[in-house]
């Protein structure tokens, strides 16, 4: 698939339209044009700003909880009898996902621009959470839009919203879930454009919104880097993470681009298999096309529109994926496979019954792409997995699939 | 000349506003849909604003998304469309068609086999929600080859300096979404409308059509006193709405459509000439 050469570094994106090679870009309503650019500019300065790094740095420490630990998991390895595994836990930040690493940047710039109300999308509920924390710490009012069948199957994240202040909207259009939040996100932004922030969660959507999220998640692989050399001396052989709109892989992945021995593989979301009308393997099974403000690969049918993605995570039930994903793939850089629910689920009941960790279905993706390489990978070689999220969340979910009622 | 620039001389000659009613094609179904098209130029129509359905209509109200979801549902596909074009312009070569909808179906289709297509099934401009100037370049050139017009959209939140971006490749008519919002929510303030729409006119020679918001006979008729032509939309996919939601049969609802837009018609076309 990869067609193009490859560049002097895979670090330089987007280019100053927000395209990376032929995907991403902003494809939106004129109505929000003018507040990207402004969105742009206002970033722009933040990130030059040494006091917006101080805040943000400082917030990271001891709001959030960071530098998550890179965290050897013994028994994972020596049951899989090949590469040394280890977890970078993002699981153990506050809210308990990687999403708030990027809210914390967001509402920064949100006010710096003077903004008085935020909004967001969100599937697993995560980073509704975490923009649902976020805003209550700053005091903002808060809408969070989530599709019908993620509050049926998400209740825990749903009410958590709640208790931090936040008003959960439920949306029933399309097919209920991630895709047709963002719609509706998107609707209530253009509605309410003197006063609103649009945190998005993904590494998705309208530039420069791909490369602000992916700068705000890279925190993840810069530690892990380092971790990584303090720990071992070297760089890991294989960086793995799962893939939905793929905000935590671009930003455990992005610091590493450049660093030709460390192989990379993102994980998608194959639901009961690629083979069938049911998964959310964009990129591994879409093709190139526009939602949600940027070029990329989607799940679409012949006429154009957008089919309806299915997983058991919530988080990873969307049909569309981050543009620079759909670069990396292009470019051949990173290696795109696929994990069924069944597959994530043994990989979730396994690492609770080994590593004493409960992980959340969309992470479980990531470990079960590793019960399947690590074996085939001598002793010697390093493998770091992003370890999204904690799977309290889907402890429902998780005891409907295996049939037992709560 | 092309049939938007003729309509629009002949609208001036008559210093009247031009009527621009707004359907998706296919809702509720390809054969009603293609009904109320071909009556439309009847009813006081001077141009017709085409809804091309799209899955995921970002900038588009309840009305419109559920009209969108009937054609869907009822095998509305981007050729049909065309199709659809093809047959009105056997009947009727004055009226412009200018289609409306989101990039992806036509991306899917191929933009330039699309255009081509479009051309030659005698449409004559197409709105394209989520495709602004900043990536509609390779489609603009195409668009010229063939004839088409280009029509561009200016918002509440377009200001003078962006002005010119927008402008730049803007062909057929200019487009001014009158609220900050999706269609058919929010109403407008005219004074705000008649002053962005003296602000537009003092960058462009294109005419000026407003729309988003518009919903009687009374709004269209204020905004016939302030711009060249009322665009109505979701109150007219409204009526549809309604009319199958009360059971009627096919006539009733064709009759509904029109009748309504009839109303609408002659508030634009006798407001700035009251009988």
């Amino acid at each position: 698939m990869s067609g193009s050469a490859a560049p002097n570094s895979y670090r330089m994106g987007p280019d100053s339209n927000g395209h990376f090679g032929a995907f991403g870009g902003r494809y939106v309503a004129e109505t929000l044009m003018p507040l990207l650019l402004r969105l742009e500019q206002a970033y722009a300065v933040a990130k030059d700003d040494p006091e917006f790094h101080a805040e943000y740095d400082g917030l990271l420490k001891n709001y959030v909880g960071r530098p998550s630990p890179l965290y050897f998991a013994e028994r994972l390895t020596q049951h899989l009898g090949g590469a040394k595994i280890y977890f970078k836990r993002e699981e153990l930040n506050h809210t308990g996902a990687h999403k708030i690493n990027n809210c914390i940047g967001q509402i920064l710039l949100a006010k710096r621009m003077g903004k008085t109300r935020i909004i967001a999308e969100t599937g697993a509920g995560q980073h509704g959470v975490a923009t649902a924390t976020v805003a209550a710490r700053f005091g903002l009012p808060c809408v969070i839009y989530m599709g019908e069948v993620d509050i049926e199957r998400q209740k825990p994240n749903v009410f958590r919203m709640n208790l931090l202040g936040a008003e959960v909207r439920s949306v029933s259009s399309g097919s209920r879930t991630l895709k047709d939040a963002m719609n509706e996100a998107l609707r209530d932004w253009v509605s309410n454009v003197h006063d609103t922030f649009y945190i998005i969660g993904s590494a998705a959507g309208p530039h420069p919104y791909p490369m602000i999220v992916r700068d705000f998640q890279t925190v993840i692989g810069n530690e892990a880097r380092t971790q990584i050399m303090e720990m071992e001396g070297r760089l890991p052989d294989l960086l793995v993470a799962c893939v939905g709109g793929g905000s935590n892989a671009i930003g455990l992945f992005h610091p590493f681009l450049d660093d030709p021995s460390v192989a990379i593989d993102g994980v998608e979301a194959a639901g009961e298999g690629v083979e069938t009308a049911h998964h959310a393997a964009t990129l591994s099974k879409g093709t190139p096309g526009v939602l949600h403000g940027a070029r990329s690969f989607l799940l679409q049918d012949t006429d154009g529109q957008i089919m309806e993605a299915h997983s058991i995570s919530a988080g990873l039930d969307y049909p569309g994926v981050g543009p620079e994903h759909s670069w990396l793939k292009q470019m051949g850089r990173v290696n795109y496979a696929s994990i069924t629910d069944a597959e994530a689920l043994d990989a979730f009941k396994l690492t609770c019954r080994l590593e004493g960790i409960i992980p959340a279905l969309e992470s479980s993706h990531a470990i079960a792409h590793v019960m399947k390489v690590a074996p085939k990978m001598s002793a010697d070689k390093i493998i770091v997995l992003g370890l999204s999220g904690r799977g309290d969340k889907d402890v429902f979910t998780v005891a409907n699939a295996l049939g037992q009622k709560l | 000349m092309s049939r938007i620039a003729a309509r629009f001389a002949e609208l001036y000659a008559l210093k009247r506003a031009g009527f621009i009613p707004f359907i998706t094609a296919g809702d509720p179904d390809f054969e009603t849909s293609f009904e109320i098209l071909e009556k439309l130029p009847a009813a006081g129509a001077d141009i017709i604003e085409l809804g091309v359905p799209f899955s995921d209509p970002m900038a588009d109200g309840p009305a419109i998304q559920a009209g969108s979801m009937r054609a869907l549902k009822g095998g509305q596909t981007v050729k049909k469309t065309l199709a659809m074009v093809e047959r009105f312009r056997a009947r009727d070569d004055a009226t412009p068609i200018i289609l409306m909808g989101y990039f992806n179906p036509i991306h899917a289709y191929g933009a330039e086999h699309f255009l081509r297509d479009a051309a030659h099934a005698g449409v004559d401009g197409l709105i394209i929600v989520d495709l602004g100037p900043e990536e509609d370049a390779p489609l603009r050139a195409l668009a010229a080859k063939c004839e088409l017009d280009i029509v561009r959209l200016a918002t509440p939140t377009t200001d003078e300096a962006r002005l010119p971006t927008v402008l730049d490749g803007a062909g057929g008519l200019l487009y001014y979404v009158s609220i900050a919002g999706v269609t058919g929510t929010k109403s407008f303030a005219a004074e705000d409308v008649s002053e962005a729409v003296q602000r537009i006119k003092r960058f462009t020679k294109l005419p000026c059509a407003v729309g988003f918001g518009i919903k009687t006979p009374e709004q269209a008729a204020e905004i016939a006193q302030i711009a060249d032509a009322a665009v109505v939309g979701s109150a007219i996919v409204s009526r549809i709405e309604q009319a199958l939601a009360q059971g009627k049969p096919k006539r009733h609802i064709v009759e509904d459509a029109l009748s309504f837009c009839r109303s609408l018609a002659e508030a634009v076309h006798c407001a700035r000439n009251p009988a």
